[in-house]
């Protein structure tokens, strides 16, 4: 399919998602589907680098933060509309993980990870310590009820995220098919085998680390506005890492597919728990699952099916 | 220039003794799983928790010592680390190459026991009781508060026996070579999975010892083995990985850095002390301070 | 007399207080065909290494085509035509047989010339490499799947598809059979008389022997002899040091 073709589809696809909810006209879907959307970026964030280069992001919930921050420290000092500020999340995250990028020169492999880990804690006690954001405590965003065209403001959440889910997903494949998914695999694979075969390694990787980031980072943004209140221990928790995390795995990571059926599932699955029961036992699940995918299915659910269709064949 | 206080410092650096002793062995299992074994369990604090959790119950229904509890529960924490590996080395080892899934999967074990204690537990904070926890010996202008010696003591022992053991008996050196010559062990009759399986699995019977050192320590709630993801792992690298006495020496420098940080600064820059010279170290000396 | 290909000159290299290389001097003419040899532990993979970059050499200089590689990344020197492969073979697993020596084609021959080398240019070339080296039928098999010995082939096909001026082949024939290896020191001459300067780095002497025409010995670090074959094999001090372990 030409990418135009899977543009067309994917904006018919979201178009058709938000006529059905508005004329289903319960809000509480909104809300739900809101945070589906939001897994189904930062899962397809996280593959963009840990997917198709191989190195393994931790930090995942350090980028969605300094999304969700840079809104609110705009909230605070010079009031931008929700997509101007998607714009400004984005490049602020974008440069943290250009940042991470270059941390790449000397880590691989599990000091990569180890890494991220590191960046996302000292990200967390920055802002912790932080009061003009609101420090430990958290910020309040007051937010309107109604916005003109939409009409309720959840809804005009949704289909902001509804639109960066369908550009995280354009992106993802755009990557997939293009000489930079090829260079990616050849990183993935072998880091010195691409290095002699000609392939630019770390720019490769810096651009690996930057979209990542800044998409993670454009998921935040809208955060504050969604929740009307943000703390550390919210956007920094452990949840926002396992899912961006146990979501590809899931699904698949060497497709753009993978990510968005992990997300779908796991996110709807847990919104199922968090109403039916509690949200940890929601989140629970994920953690559960994704052990027993990378033990018993490493391929994830792409590569189940994948597996038989052949065996029917 | 400021003048600081001459007691304040001298009692900065006993705290931070008392508490980089306490690192080394919430550190020692990291290093050996990580530092010998090159297996990356960032799953270990999560063990160190749910030590600290039995602890408590022991403590809480029994009434015994949570040291002696722990030491009831060696068994135990030795059984599980065999598990575990046991799942690690069919899934991954095994498979080979696949470090991103392993990764993910000690990853998860972390997450599962931390939301599990979660559930049971719940996220109030939980302690211990025990007739050191409370009183205080000065020496001088030197505040040396029990709550903190005895896990001092105890932190050293554990080292100095795992020291012990790795460097005077046959099981220990083996452990040793599995890290530099798979096909020596082979050679002299020993079966390397055996061998690291034995060590991983004292390698989070550890974590039975070290998390009763923490509950004594400080009040306990299931999260808390978040922060340790980075001590254990700057510890570990900074004292040259699979070194014990270089994780001594790590656990020390990063309980005086964090003891002063929280003087001076306030304890809510602490956390951040410990990731902070892990990124220094990794990036700019990857083999550890003393390291090879 | 013009300027040599690849110049080396007082190259060192140490990892911690072991000195791996030490003031190693080597010039390669264009065109020449010369064999690297000596025992293991001596520095022949960790010379490679500081050629192409892979790792920096702490002193000394390296000098290709009249161009100093002091600061260059590994691909930036493949893409000035250094190719090597690697002594034990690093295939891309995910990609298919075809698909490794896609990579070179993509980056490193379109990047060089500036060109956009079409699927079906890719594909003839891909093709013809693997014609060569034998491995025509595996093409669309992935590279995990092949013999220690195929994957020795394709590490080969992938140097050589960076249409490089010095290709050095690390330990190419270790494991092949005497036919085998026979076919590919015939290939390693034709692609020199086609102009590829070549070094061979090789434990197999009668494949060194027939392919080199001149022989560099390393022992420790040093460089003991540079001269042709027959003469640096009776040397004395190379058969001692090298030969009569």
């Amino acid at each position: 399919m030409k990418s135009s073709t899977f543009a067309l589809v994917c904006v018919v696809v979201a178009a058709l998602v938000f006529a059905a909810l508005r004329w289903y006209g319960n809000e509480y879907l909104f809300f739900a589907g809101y945070v589906v959307l939001q897994f189904i970026v930062l899962a397809t964030a996280w593959n963009i680098l840990g997917g198709y280069t191989g190195y393994v992001n931790f930090g995942s919930a350090a980028f969605f933060a300094v999304g969700a921050y840079s809104s609110i420290f705009f909230h605070k000092t010079f009031p931008l509309p929700i997509p101007v500020l998607i714009v400004i999340g984005g490049v602020f995250a974008g440069l943290v993980g250009l940042g991470m990028g270059y941390l790449t020169l000397r880590l691989r492999g599990a000091f990569f990870a180890i890494g991220t880990l590191a960046l996302a804690v000292v990200l967390q006690t920055i802002i912790t310590n932080w009061t003009y954001l609101g420090g430990s405590r958290g910020a309040y965003v007051i937010r309107p009820d109604e916005i003109a065209l939409v009409g309720p403001y959840v809804q005009y959440l949704f289909l902001l995220m509804l639109g960066l889910a369908v550009i995280a997903i354009m992106v993802a494949r755009g990557i997939e098919h293009s000489q930079l998914g090829y260079g990616f695999a050849t990183i993935r694979d072998d880091e010195l085998a691409a290095e002699a075969s000609g392939v630019p390694t770390l720019k490769l990787k810096l651009i690996a680390t930057t979209i990542s980031g800044a998409l993670m980072g454009m998921a935040g943004a809208p955060f504050p506005y969604y929740l009307g209140y943000v703390q550390p221990g919210t956007v920094f928790g452990l949840e926002y890492a396992v899912n961006s995390i146990a979501m590809p795995m899931i699904g698949g990571t060497t497709s753009w597919v993978g990510p968005l059926i992990g997300a779908i599932l796991l996110a709807s699955l847990q919104q199922w728990a968090t109403v039916k029961f509690s949200s940890e036992l929601g989140v629970l699940f994920v953690g559960v699952l994704l052990v027993v995918f990378v033990v018993l299915a490493p391929k994830g659910i792409v590569g189940l099916v994948e597996g038989w269709r052949r065996g029917k064949v | 220039m400021v003048d600081i206080p001459y007691d304040l410092i001298v009692n900065a650096l006993v705290a931070g003794l008392l508490l980089g002793a306490f690192y080394a062995a919430v550190t020692v299992g990291v290093s050996i799983s990580f530092g010998i074994l090159d297996i990356v369990n960032i799953a270990h604090p999560g063990f160190i928790i749910l030590g600290s959790y039995l602890a408590y119950i022991i403590n809480a229904r029994l009434g015994l010592d949570p040291i002696v509890a722990s030491l009831l529960m060696l068994p135990v924490f030795y059984a599980l680390g065999a598990l575990v590996y046991q799942v690690y080395y069919q899934s991954f080892e095994k498979r080979g190459q696949d470090a991103l899934r392993g990764l993910a999967f000690f990853f998860g074990l972390l997450f599962v026991t931390e939301i599990v204690l979660v559930l049971v537990f719940g996220v109030d904070y939980r302690y211990v009781h025990a007739s050191y926890i409370g009183p205080s010996w000065n020496i001088g202008i030197v505040d040396l508060p029990l709550r903190m010696l005895v896990p001092c003591l105890v932190a050293l022992a554990l080292v100095a026996a795992l020291q012990v053991f790795l460097t005077k008996t046959f099981i220990g050196r083996a452990i040793m070579g599995v890290a530099q010559d798979q096909l020596a062990l082979q050679l002299m009759a020993a079966s390397p999975t055996r061998i690291k399986r034995t060590a991983f699995a004292i390698s989070i019977a550890t974590c039975a010892i070290a998390g009763a050192l923490l509950i004594i320590i400080q009040p306990v709630e299931p999260s808390v083995g978040r922060e340790y993801i980075g001590r254990v792992f700057a510890i570990c690298v900074l004292g040259g990985l699979g070194s014990l006495p270089g994780t001594l020496i790590g656990a020390m420098m990063l309980g005086i850095l964090e003891s002063f940080t929280s003087t001076f600064y306030g304890p809510s820059w602490a956390p951040a002390v410990a990731f902070g010279v892990l990124l220094l170290v990794l990036a700019f000396r990857p083999s550890g301070l003393f390291g090879r | 007399m013009t300027a040599p290909l690849l110049e080396i000159s007082g190259l060192g290299k140490r990892f911690g207080g072991f000195v791996a290389l030490d003031g190693i001097d080597l010039a390669v003419a264009e065109g020449e065909r010369v064999g690297l040899i000596g025992p293991n532990g001596s520095g022949k993979s960790t010379l490679v290494n500081c050629i192409c970059g892979t790792l920096t050499n702490e002193v000394g200089s390296v000098r290709f085509a009249g161009e100093s590689m002091s600061g260059l990344q590994a691909h930036q020197r493949t893409h000035r035509g250094l190719a090597r492969s690697f002594q034990l073979p690093r295939p891309f697993t995910s990609l298919t047989v075809a698909g490794n020596l896609r990579v070179p084609l993509v980056y490193t021959v379109n990047a060089r010339r500036g060109t956009h080398l079409s699927n079906a240019e890719m594909d003839a070339r891909c093709a013809e490499l693997l014609q060569l080296v034998g491995l025509a039928e595996k093409a669309d098999h992935f590279s995990r799947d092949l013999t220690q010995v195929e994957m020795r082939k394709l590490e080969l096909a992938r140097a050589m598809a960076a249409e490089p001026k010095l290709l050095i082949a690390d330990e190419a024939m270790a494991g092949l059979s005497q036919a085998e290896v026979a076919d590919i020191v015939a290939l390693l001459i034709d692609l020199n008389k086609r102009g590829i300067t070549i070094i061979l780095i090789e434990h197999i002497m009668r494949a060194v022997m027939s392919f080199s025409q001149r022989l560099v010995v390393l022992v420790s670090g040093k460089k003991i002899a540079d001269g042709k074959p027959d003469v640096v094999i009776a040397n004395p001090e190379v058969e001692r040091a090298y030969l009569g372990q």
